[in-house]
C-alpha cells in the first residue's frame, strides 16, 4: 500500500505499511491548509512517523505532529517519531509539554440564577459605588471645612490657575453657546406665538426659559463635557502614574491638592459662567426679536424689566454652585477610581462626563420640584 | 564560527541616528550571526533601544545602512519590509501589551493581522505559545492590567514569538524582575532559542543575564559599538567605562555565579 495524500503545497504524508512518511515544509503558513481529517486517515495504525524529510518546521508544525500522535494514541496505536533532527526532537518536546490540559471542558452555558446573579451584583455594585461618591463628597466637605477654619491651608495658586482653566478659558463657548439658543427660541417662539397675535411675549418666552433654564443647565452641560472629562483625566493618570501614592506617602493629601481647588474653582466659575450665558442669551433673543418680529430693544427691555420676576435669575443662579459641586466631584471621584491600566483612564472619562450630565439633570428636576413647593 | 555572508542576519555599517542636535549613533557598525544570543550592553542614554528600534524599523536612521537577511529594513518596498517584518518579533519593555486584550488575544493578533488561519487553530497554537513561555492556563483569559511585571514580560515574549520568527529583539526582559524571576527568564530565553532555533539581540543591563545565556556582547559607548566578543573579550578591552562595567563588584558577582554551575 502506497499513496501519497497532498494536503498542503509542499507538504505530503505517504503511508508504507507500518510507516507514515512526511515530506516537505509544516510550518505556520501552511497547518492551516493541511487536512487533518485525511491526515488521521492516512496515518490510523501506523507505528513509525518518519520526519527525515521535513525540510522545515516550526512550533506549528510540532503540534500538528504532536497532536496527530495524541489522537492515534488515543485510537490505539502509539507511533514514534524516527529521522527526527536533535533541534526538530527538542522543539517536538518543548511543544508536547504546552499542549492544552486534557480535560478541556467547555464552560457551562449560562443558566437563569447565573444572569440573576450577575444582575443582583450589578445592583449591588451600583449602590456600593453610590456610597463610595457620598462618601467622597463628604471628605471634601469636611476638608473644605477644615480649610474655612486653616485658610493657609488652600492652595491658591491652584485656585486661581483652575479658575482661569475651568472659568476664563470656557467664556468664548458658553457665550456663543447662549446666544445661538437664545436666537432659535426667538425664533421658534415667535412662529408659534404669531398665530396667536400675541408676538410681544416672546420676550416673557426668551427670559423665563433662558434665566430660570436653559442658560445655567446648558452651561453646567457644557463644563461637564469640557472641565469634568477634564479632572477625571489629569487626576486619572496621575493615578496611574502612582503620583498619588507618592503624595500619600510624603504626607500630602490629594483631596486637599488635588480635588479642593478644582471642585472650588468650578463653584465659584459656574455662577459666572451661567451669568455670561443669561446674558448672551438675552441678547442672541433680544437681536433674532428684532431681525424676525420687529421688537425693537428698547421695548425688548421695558418689557423685560416689568414682566420678569427677578426670581427667575435667582433661581437659576442659585442652582449654579451644586451643579459646579456635582460635576466636580463626579469629575475627581472617577479620576481616583482609575487603576493601573490605560483602559480605565479612557472608560472612567466617558463615565464621568455621562453620568455627571445625567445627575445635573437630575437635580435640575428635583429643584424644580422645589421651587414649584415654595413658590417661586 | 565563519563570519561568511550568509551567517550574518543582521548588519548595521555606519549607522548614523540624531534627535535633534543630540547626536545618538555615529558611525555605528554591528553584524549579528545567525542562531547566536547577543547582550548589547551601554550605559544609560547610550543608544540601546534606539538601535533596536532603528534595526526594526520604527526609526529613520539619518545615515548608514541596515541590512536584515540581506535585506535593507528601509529603502525596501512595502510588500517586502511587510515580509521582513513577519520573521522577526520584538518584545519591548513591561511587554508593551495592548490593554483591551487578554493574553490570549494579544498573542492572536500577529496571527489575526498576518495568517488566513480558522480561529479554534489560532486559539490552539496561541494557547501553544503561552503555556511555552511558563504561564499558568487561567492567564489565557487574563488582561494585561491583571498580571504582575514578570507575568506580563513573559506575555510580551509569547507575543513576540508568535510567529515563529527566525529573530527575536528583547528590550530589557530582566528589568524589574526579582533575580529569581530574572533568572528563570534567562533559562526560558535559553531554552526557547534552543528550541526554536532563534537569534536572540538581547538589550540589556543584567549581567547576570550576559553570563548566564550570551554567546556574544557589544558593548555601546562614544556613539559606537566600542567592542564585540565574547565576555573574556570583554575582561580584556581596555577602555574605563567597559573595564568598570566589567571589573566592577556586580559582575565579579556576576561571573562567581555563573561560573558556580
Amino acid at each position: 500500500m502506497s499513496t501519497a495524500l497532498p494536503t498542503a503545497q509542499s507538504f505530503v504524508a505517504t503511508r508504507t505499511g507500518p510507516k507514515l512518511i512526511v515530506t516537505g515544509a509544516l510550518h505556520i503558513d501552511t497547518v492551516a491548509a493541511v487536512d487533518r481529517a485525511g491526515l488521521f486517515e492516512r496515518a490510523r495504525e501506523a507505528t513509525m512517523i518518519d520526519l527525515g524529510g521535513l525540510t522545515r518546521m516550526d512550533t506549528a508544525g510540532a503540534w500538528l505532529l504532536v497532536d496527530l500522535q495524541s489522537r492515534l494514541s488515543a485510537a490505539g496505536s502509539t507511533p514514534t517519531f524516527e529521522g527526527t533532527s536533535e533541534a526538530q526532537a527538542q522543539l517536538i518536546e518543548t511543544v508536547r509539554h504546552s499542549m492544552p490540559p486534557a480535560d478541556t471542558a467547555q464552560a457551562p452555558e449560562r443558566s437563569l440564577a447565573d444572569r440573576l446573579e450577575s444582575f443582583g451584583r450589578a445592583i449591588v455594585d451600583g449602590a456600593r459605588k453610590a456610597i463610595a461618591l457620598i462618601s467622597f463628597l463628604g471628605q471634601v466637605i469636611a476638608t473644605l471645612a477644615g480649610i474655612v477654619i486653616h485658610p493657609s491651608r488652600l492652595r491658591l495658586t491652584s485656585l486661581v490657575h483652575h479658575c482661569q482653566e475651568v472659568g476664563l478659558n470656557a467664556v468664548p463657548i458658553v457665550a456663543l453657546m447662549a446666544f445661538l439658543i437664545g436666537v432659535v427660541l426667538a425664533f421658534q417662539g415667535a412662529t408659534q406665538l404669531r398665530q396667536f397675535g400675541a408676538e410681544v411675549f416672546v420676550v416673557d418666552l426668551i427670559a423665563i426659559s433662558v434665566l430660570r433654564e436653559l442658560g445655567i443647565l446648558l452651561t453646567a452641560i457644557i463644563v461637564a463635557g469640557r472641565s469634568g472629562s477634564a479632572f477625571t483625566a489629569s487626576i486619572g493618570s496621575m493615578k496611574m502614574r502612582e503620583e498619588i501614592d507618592a503624595m500619600r506617602t510624603i504626607g500630602l493629601d490629594p483631596v486637599t491638592i488635588l480635588v479642593v481647588p478644582r471642585v472650588l474653582a468650578l463653584m465659584l466659575m459656574l455662577p459666572a459662567l451661567g451669568f455670561i450665558a443669561d446674558i448672551s442669551g438675552l441678547i442672541g433673543g433680544a437681536v433674532m426679536s428684532w431681525i424676525d418680529l420687529g421688537v425693537s430693544p428698547a421695548v425688548f427691555q421695558s418689557r423685560l424689566v416689568s414682566n420678569t420676576d427677578v426670581w427667575h435669575f435667582g433661581v437659576g443662579m442659585i442652582k449654579a454652585p451644586f451643579f459646579a459641586l456635582i460635576i466636580g466631584i463626579i469629575g475627581c471621584f472617577e479620576g481616583l477610581r482609575v487603576g493601573g491600566d490605560a483602559e480605565s483612564l479612557g472608560r472612567l472619562t466617558s463615565t464621568s462626563v455621562v453620568l455627571s450630565i445625567f445627575m445635573v439633570i437630575v437635580a435640575d428636576a428635583m429643584f424644580s420640584i422645589f421651587f414649584a413647593i415654595v413658590g417661586v | 564560527m565563519t563570519d561568511s555572508a550568509d551567517d550574518l542576519i543582521i548588519r548595521v555599517q555606519g549607522l548614523v541616528t540624531r534627535f535633534g542636535t543630540h547626536t545618538v549613533h555615529d558611525g555605528l557598525d554591528l553584524d549579528v550571526r545567525r542562531g547566536e544570543i547577543i547582550g548589547v550592553v551601554g550605559g544609560s542614554g547610550t543608544g540601546k533601544s534606539v538601535l533596536l528600534r532603528a534595526i526594526v524599523g520604527l526609526l529613520k536612521p539619518d545615515a548608514g545602512k541596515i541590512e536584515v537577511f540581506g535585506q535593507s529594513v528601509r529603502d525596501t518596498p512595502d510588500a517586502d519590509y511587510r515580509r521582513l517584518r513577519r520573521r522577526w518579533g520584538v518584545m519591548f519593555q513591561d511587554g508593551a501589551l495592548f490593554s483591551s486584550l487578554s493574553v490570549q488575544q494579544n498573542v492572536e493578533a500577529p496571527m489575526r493581522e498576518q495568517l488566513q488561519m480558522p480561529p479554534d487553530l489560532r486559539a490552539m497554537l496561541a494557547g501553544i505559545k503561552v503555556r511555552m513561555v511558563g504561564l499558568p492556563e487561567n492567564a489565557l483569559a487574563n488582561y494585561p492590567a491583571e498580571l504582575s511585571g514578570g507575568m506580563r514580560k513573559r506575555a510580551g515574549f509569547a507575543r513576540a514569538i508568535a510567529l515563529d520568527p527566525e529573530i527575536v529583539f528583547l528590550d530589557e526582559p530582566t528589568a524589574g524582575l526579582d533575580p529569581i524571576g530574572a533568572a528563570a527568564f534567562d533559562i526560558l530565553i535559553k531554552q526557547l532559542q534552543a528550541a526554536l532555533g532563534l537569534t536572540v539581540f538581547l538589550v540589556t543591563h543584567d549581567l547576570d543575564s550576559l553570563y548566564a545565556i550570551c554567546d556574544r556582547v557589544a558593548v555601546l559607548a562614544d556613539k559606537r559599538v566600542l567592542a564585540v566578543g565574547s565576555l573574556e573579550e570583554m575582561l580584556a578591552v581596555d577602555h574605563p567605562w567597559v573595564q568598570e562595567y566589567f571589573h566592577g563588584p556586580r559582575a565579579r558577582a556576576a561571573q562567581a555565579t555563573a561560573g558556580g554551575h
